[in-house]
């Protein structure tokens, strides 16, 4: 069973991570809507797998391509705060953020996926999701989730970590202070190390 | 030079601490080889041929006496009495022990020293022009902007596991000296017509498997937003880089297949997220790094010394190694040193512990206490007395530091190659010491004057065998070690890529060959004509022919 951080404190989880079943023939097609990079593709559900999908009660974390083909269906329990859209890592918040008329803030948890930790693609779409599309709520860093990687999921925007099934939590939580004064801004609000330093606080 | 602050020192000791817990944890079975490896990776550690190989940072290129007396005692301590400059203006230790590299990295820190982002798939060590500040070409000093990145690149949060590897090389005078158009960014630093700073940015050049020269995608930065923009380029290349195939996951790979219009179109959309946020740099950040390289306090000097002059007409050697080794300085009575690190029977770059500690002595005594590491993998001192030279030739000399090749055909750029490296095809060091055999003689190696010669031993490129006038790329043919060579290679403002002439050759046949690639040069060319120049003229055909008809007459049937 894996645990959840959220904040700095290990939580009970009451999220069920919903996951289509691995396609036998993945469906390829172009990463996300704004296609920029058409060479390679990924894999992509098929329709049935999609409409076939079993959304549990409760609260659930459902797949990007659940939620934008069956939106209609869980519109009363999205508005009961029943929903969360996870993203896999190739997959485009823009998406996303249209079909929810550009409020990401209707959804009260968004998750990222990282399908191997190697893959940081999520690290920019955690980024974009707390600054470009204003999201506030929780964010969750899903599937490779590892202590090595805490400071820096912390600092691009997550406040929440499903982490791996081997990791210690305790030990995770400390990652996150791995290091005290951090060169760059980022997500969380701290001004990059030159607007930080003594007598030299003054903006541009 | 630059000196940590509180801030600088935390962060370094933390990644210590960081890194000896990561090494622990892998050491007690706890972290799998599989994924300790991109952790070591990101702190320069690779597991080699033979033990793991540590390659530590030196930001831009630039050491002080007592850094480097700080690596030559742990060549002594924990290698085996040497260390290696490499490509990357970076210092590889070959033969450390894994349970030692964080004592390694913990004794670094106390000098202010790394192996940060050395490896991995991550924003690389920024490299520079070993002679910024005293060259007289120079627009504007690359330093304080290379020292901004390197604070924007440390553990950008961001961008820690991108596709793959990413290399930023800044120039900031009239001819390159930093490669600018073989980087996954290159940036020019000019002035523009009121003297503000701005920056040319070059993306998606880099050697490798598929060599290409990069395109400019913003011709006039204002240096401020350097950090803001670059997040943007790194943004997009971070997002829709391909990750399913390593040998096409650099960022040149994205921005041929998209075109560097639309990619640059892509990176200002981006751009305007963050264009003017607090990532902006500020004057006083600037004005605080670059008072950390203000110049030497160093006293007036006459423009002449008799002296100096008096030993140059006397002793032969002396002027041969003042006309190859010693450069023009922006001040006068002043001259910058290169000790080359390539005498015949070395590998190109390695220097022992007891090179190292005299090359701190005489930096302290001759030069400010400062020295650097060039790309061409021989070390600086840049700010030396006219009046000192002859002294410090003598010293250089009593150490092996003083061979006068410095771009000459023996001045091999060569990366460490399948006798230490596991990604080598081929071997590299027996080549080059077989070439510098093969041109011992100086009075002829003078003759042919100009020539860069450079060697890898596999398609990463390491060696920069791209931009050879004369490049050797090792191949593996059935399992056997062969040689491609090529010529019409230059790095600087002609850069070019070279081209290869044909069939390759076994590794006893390549010194034949570039003497037989000589002897067309020194017949075809014109007085003026370095060996490139004429290649450039004549076209590859007659060299071509000459290597192919005479050489190895049978070489396309023999090995195809």
């Amino acid at each position: 069973m894996a645990d959840l951080i959220r904040g700095n404190a290990l939580v009970a989880d009451d999220w069920t991570w919903v996951r289509l079943p691995e396609s036998s023939e993945p469906v390829r097609k172009s990463a996300g809507k704004v296609v920029l990079f058409k060479l390679t593709g990924e894999p992509a559900a098929p329709e049935d797998v999609i409409a076939a999908c079993e959304v549990p009660a409760g609260k659930v974390l459902l797949p990007l391509s659940v939620w934008l083909k069956r939106r209609d269906e869980l519109a009363v329990r999205a508005d009961a705060g029943e929903i969360g859209v996870w993203l896999d890592s190739h997959e485009e918040p823009a998406e996303l953020a249209e079909s929810l008329g550009d409020n990401l803030n209707r959804l009260p948890v968004i998750g990222v996926n990282f399908p191997k930790f190697i893959d940081g693609r999520g690290f920019s779409t955690a980024f974009l999701l707390r600054t470009r599309y204003g999201y506030r709520n929780e964010l969750r860093a899903l599937g490779d989730v590892l202590r090595d990687q805490m400071f820096f999921f912390h600092r691009c925007g997550f406040d929440a970590y499903l982490l791996r099934a081997d990791q210690k939590p305790e030990r995770c939580i400390a990652a996150l202070r791995d290091f005290t004064t951090p060169y760059q801004t980022s997500t969380d609000g701290l001004p990059p190390v030159f607007r930080r330093r003594v007598g030299l606080g003054a903006p541009a | 030079m630059y000196r940590y602050d509180d801030y600088d020192r935390a962060l370094v000791t933390e990644r210590v601490a960081q890194y000896r817990d990561q090494l622990q944890r892998n050491l007690a079975g706890e972290l799998s080889d599989d994924e300790f490896r991109p952790l070591r990776l990101q702190n320069g550690l690779y597991i080699q041929r033979h033990a793991p190989m540590l390659r530590i940072a030196v930001p831009y290129g630039m050491l002080s006496s007592t850094q480097l007396r700080k690596l030559a005692s742990i060549g002594r301590r924990y290698d085996r009495g040497y260390g290696h400059f490499s490509t990357r203006q970076n210092m590889q230790f070959n033969w450390p022990k894994l349970e030692d590299t964080a004592d390694i990295l913990a004794e670094l820190a106390t000098v202010e020293m790394h192996a940060i982002q050395t490896s991995g798939n991550c924003i690389r060590n920024i490299t520079t022009d070993p002679f910024a500040g005293v060259a007289p070409d120079e627009i504007v000093d690359p330093r304080p902007y290379c020292e901004v990145l390197r604070q924007w690149s440390t553990f950008h949060p961001e961008f820690a596991f991108l596709p793959r590897k990413f290399k930023i090389a800044v120039s900031g005078t009239l001819e390159d000296r930093a490669v600018t158009y073989a980087h996954d960014v290159g940036l020019q630093l000019y002035r523009g017509q009121t003297g503000e700073v701005l920056v040319r940015v070059i993306v998606g050049g880099g050697m490798g498997r598929t060599p290409i020269l990069g395109s400019v995608i913003h011709d006039a930065l204002p240096w401020k937003h350097l950090p803001t923009y670059l997040d943007a380029v790194l943004r997009v290349y971070n997002r829709y880089g391909r990750r399913d195939n390593a040998y096409k996951a650099r960022i040149k790979i994205l921005v041929k297949a998209i075109g560097a219009e639309e990619f640059a179109r892509q990176v200002d959309a981006e751009w305007q997220l963050e264009r003017d946020g607090i990532a902006t740099v500020t004057q006083a950040e600037l004005d605080r790094a670059a008072a950390a390289f203000t110049d030497p306090d160093a006293p007036e000097r006459p423009s002449t010394d008799a002296a100096f002059d008096a030993a140059v007409a006397a002793d032969k050697a002396f002027a041969r190694w003042v006309s190859r080794c010693v450069r023009a300085h922006k001040r006068p009575g002043y001259r910058s040193v290169t000790l080359s690190l390539k005498p015949t029977g070395v590998a190109p770059g390695d220097i022992t512990s007891d090179q190292m500690d005299a090359v701190a002595d005489m930096a302290d005594r001759y030069s400010f206490g400062e020295l650097r590491v060039t790309h061409e993998q021989n070390v600086v001192l840049s700010d030396v007395a006219l009046a000192d030279l002859h002294r410090l030739w003598q010293e250089a000399r009593s150490h092996g530091l003083a061979t006068p090749n410095i771009g000459l055909l023996t001045d091999i750029i060569c990366c460490p190659g399948g006798d230490f490296c596991s990604l080598a095809n081929a071997k590299s060091i027996p080549i080059a010491q077989a070439i510098q055999e093969a041109f011992d003689d100086l009075d002829y190696l003078y003759d042919i004057g100009e020539l860069e010669l450079n060697i890898s031993g596999c398609m990463n490129s390491c060696g920069h065998h791209h931009v050879g006038h004369i490049g050797i790329l090792g191949v593996d043919k059935a399992g056997s070690e062969w040689y491609q060579v090529s010529i019409g290679g230059a790095q600087g403002n002609t850069t070019s890529l070279a081209e290869v002439i044909g069939p390759s050759f076994a590794a006893e046949e390549v010194p034949a060959v570039v003497k037989t690639l000589i002897e067309t040069y020194v017949e075809a060319r014109t007085p003026e004509e370095r060996f490139l120049d004429t290649v450039r003229r004549v076209g590859m055909a007659p060299f071509k022919s000459r290597v192919y008809g005479e050489t190895t007459k049978n070489a396309e049937a023999a090995h195809g």
